[in-house]
């Protein structure tokens, strides 16, 4: 499978569909680039006419603006803002939602507007569009999964259902943590926390969201973000778990239900 | 006698809307001192909020406990305030039960409607004592509210069950006098619903002592209704008028949409375009990066902080906090107070602001409290009256990056790989698509 870049579209003369934000985490990070395989199957499988930027993808600058450089952001966003437009992309798909967040959010008083969807809205429609069919008596079908909202999809830009209506289409068994939804309980990633040490306390955050998702006694827990699903398996290693529960982005347990 | 009387209380309406006056333009002055915000757009929202989360609590409804009872004491607050306006018309004119006599019988329903309120008020107020002081909630009880905000809360609770047990004790013996056809007591027609259960406790008094008993009960009912009036501005409770306006002015956009700085998207802007920089040196005049101390928040933070009634539902959503670390978001909006406040009566003494060596950062926050927060928003969704702490937070992190450089080593690390590899991590830009090779080798 040989998936096609923007240069390469461009010098074909011809516009992709969508283009696809990979993000950092799902560029480098060993087990998120296993999300960001999954996705691109799915597209490929799908037949959606798609594309990456390659090795010109750069950092949103998230973790920058966050942290409190005002400047790097900026910088990062002017490069951004001049590759994209230069592409003359109109409509972006990402499976992070930092990245999301940024893009629909935050670009477009920069300049750069673009139709920005998370990929599990994306595999949403494509499921509704019929365009994705799940095998009959999947992998995942009667299993008990729950649901971990990341801050960014879900308070940030009050996205709950689409993930939920996908794992409903693999007729999983959704037992819902107690802290969900709007009251749901961050993973302790966000604002560029991923990249520095705790400050002092008496527990990791990873580490109480991980209890109350191993309290449900689900076998999967469902995530929709890299930084997400990289704090809650270590919780679960933490916990001595891996054997018996697995984490995974929405979109790895779409790719093994096709 | 009763002419004194009427004089008596013009001068006691008089001397308390005064003083609440005065106290409210040092709190629109305090407000003011913060930057313009710039939020007028899509009136229609936000009247729809102060419909939806001020009139209506709907975030109070996500504690079901706390809500009913709370909605008890704002509902008895409002409503009751009708009998005010009759209390305040009879203390001017001298009158008694002014509005009685128009009324009929209504009035009697009225009164018994405005009791059972009072009764449901007292109760709650007891309720909430107790959780506070005996259960010992957690976010009731946590650090940052010992010494005067505990009291604070305590004296609200108590104001509030004495001024409904004045006005109850106050209506028990009027309808007693009422049923002695004492002169100047107009026969409203039968017991109040609430009062007369105790009415009978008191018909044993004789008519002096059961007119000492009322008029006793009148005047330090609305005296303390006077009283409390100006205590809110120097209380927490001053959410009892805030949390309207500030339901009007919350953030419309989504939650995840941090504010841009302009001036800095400006610079980046003319260091990669230079023919885009203005020529003139004006443009070019120092600012900051950032906020240091309270004059750098929008006046909209400010009203944040005066809106906070302490109730702890961010602090206690917090992951930060939950987890034992030092952030707590209810204690950036006391510290912003505090020190908005100190910098009031900074002002108050020397005409304008002397510097007094102190900001709202490190004198008031710590540099750990704001490098704990994780950005997740949930204090933000947890405030039933749309205070914002995150947008302080973040606004202080900027200032502590890029004024005092002041950031731990792995951020500083992870800076550098943004600048140099275009990730947040030590990676080559060059293997950004390694994963799609592998792929492709699959």
């Amino acid at each position: 499978m040989h998936i096609k870049t923007m240069a390469e579209f461009m010098a074909e003369g011809i516009q992709p569909e969508v283009l696809f934000w990979v993000g950092c985490a799902g560029s480098f990070d060993q087990r998120a680039q296993r999300i960001t395989k999954a996705f691109a199957q799915i597209l490929d499988k799908v037949g959606v006419s798609f594309a990456i930027l390659g090795k010109e993808e750069m950092c949103t600058g998230d973790p920058a603006r966050r942290s409190g450089n005002e400047f790097l952001f900026q910088m990062m966003a002017y490069n951004n803002i001049q590759l994209l437009n230069g592409y003359g992309i109109k409509k972006i798909v990402t499976a992070c939602p930092h990245c999301f967040n940024i893009f629909k959010n935050e670009y477009p008083a920069l300049g750069g507007e673009y139709e920005v969807i998370h990929h599990t809205t994306f595999i949403n429609q494509l499921i509704a569009d019929g365009k994705i069919i799940m095998k009959e008596g999947g992998a995942f079908k009667g299993k008990k999964i729950t649901y971990h909202d990341s801050c960014y999809l879900g308070r940030a830009n009050n996205i709950y259902e689409a993930p939920r209506a996908v794992l409903e289409a693999m007729d999983v068994e959704l037992i819902e943590m107690k802290r969900c939804k709007t009251n749901g309980l961050c993973c302790g990633a966000g604002g560029a926390q991923m990249f520095k040490e705790d400050e002092p306390g008496n527990k990791r955050i990873n580490i109480e969201r991980t209890e109350e998702a191993l309290a449900t006694g689900a076998t999967v827990i469902a995530a929709n973000c890299p930084f997400c699903t990289t704090m809650l398996m270590d919780g679960v290693k933490n916990k001595e778990q891996e054997e018996h529960v697995q984490v995974l982005d929405i979109a790895e347990m779409v790719a093994r239900s096709l | 006698m009763q002419i004194v009387q009427q004089i008596l209380f013009v001068l006691l309406a008089a001397a308390a809307v005064f003083l609440f006056a005065r106290k409210v333009r040092e709190i629109r002055r305090n407000i003011k001192l913060g930057k313009d915000a710039g939020i007028n757009d899509n009136p229609s929202a936000r009247w729809r909020n102060v419909l939806l989360l001020a009139f209506g609590q709907k975030k109070m409804f996500k504690r079901m406990t706390p809500a009913i009872l709370h909605f008890f004491v704002y509902a008895g607050f409002v409503i009751i305030n009708i009998e005010i306006l009759e209390i305040i018309l009879d203390g001017i004119f001298g009158t008694h039960r002014l509005f009685a006599p128009y009324l009929g019988g209504l009035y009697n329903i009225l009164i018994g409607c405005f009791e059972i309120l009072a009764a449901l008020v007292l109760v709650s107020c007891a309720i909430f004592l107790v959780r506070r002081n005996i259960l010992k909630l957690k976010r009731l009880n946590q650090g940052e509210l010992n010494g005067w905000p505990k009291t604070d809360a305590n004296a609200i609770l108590i104001t509030e069950i004495v001024l409904m047990a004045l006005l109850l004790t106050m209506n028990a013996a009027d309808y007693n006098l009422q049923q002695m056809n004492v002169h100047h007591y107009y026969n409203t027609g039968g017991p109040f619903w609430v009062s007369g259960l105790i009415a009978p406790l008191l018909s044993g008094m004789g008519e002096g002592g059961l007119v000492a008993l009322e008029r006793t009960c009148w005047w330090l009912h609305i005296a303390g209704i006077f009283a409390f009036l100006n205590y809110l501005p120097y209380s927490k409770h001053l959410h009892i008028v805030l949390a309207f306006p500030n339901a009007y002015y919350a953030k419309l956009v989504p939650q995840g949409k941090m504010d841009n700085m302009k001036d800095i998207q400006n610079e980046v802007l003319y260091m990669m375009e230079p023919d885009k920089a203005p020529t003139d040196a004006a443009a070019a005049e120092p600012h900051r990066f950032g906020a240091k101390d309270v004059n750098d928040l929008s006046w909209k933070n400010l009203m944040d902080a005066y809106s906070c009634t302490e109730c702890g539902r961010c602090t206690a959503v917090c992951p930060a906090n939950i987890t034992g670390k030092k952030l707590s978001p209810r204690k950036i909006m006391m510290d912003t107070r505090d020190r908005m406040e100190e910098m009031g009566r900074n002002i108050d003494q020397n005409k304008e602001f002397v510097d007094d060596g102190k900001s709202l950062l490190h004198d008031y926050i710590s540099t750990e409290e704001l490098r704990a927060c994780t950005t997740c928003n949930a204090c933000v969704e947890a405030c039933p009256v749309s205070i914002d702490p995150l947008s302080i937070i973040l606004q202080l992190r900027r200032n502590l990056v890029m004024e005092e450089s002041n950031a731990p080593q792995e951020w500083n690390m992870m800076f550098g790989n943004i600048e140099n590899n275009m990730a947040p991590w030590k990676f080559s830009p060059d293997d950004r698509d390694k994963w799609a090779q592998e792929l492709a080798e699959a």
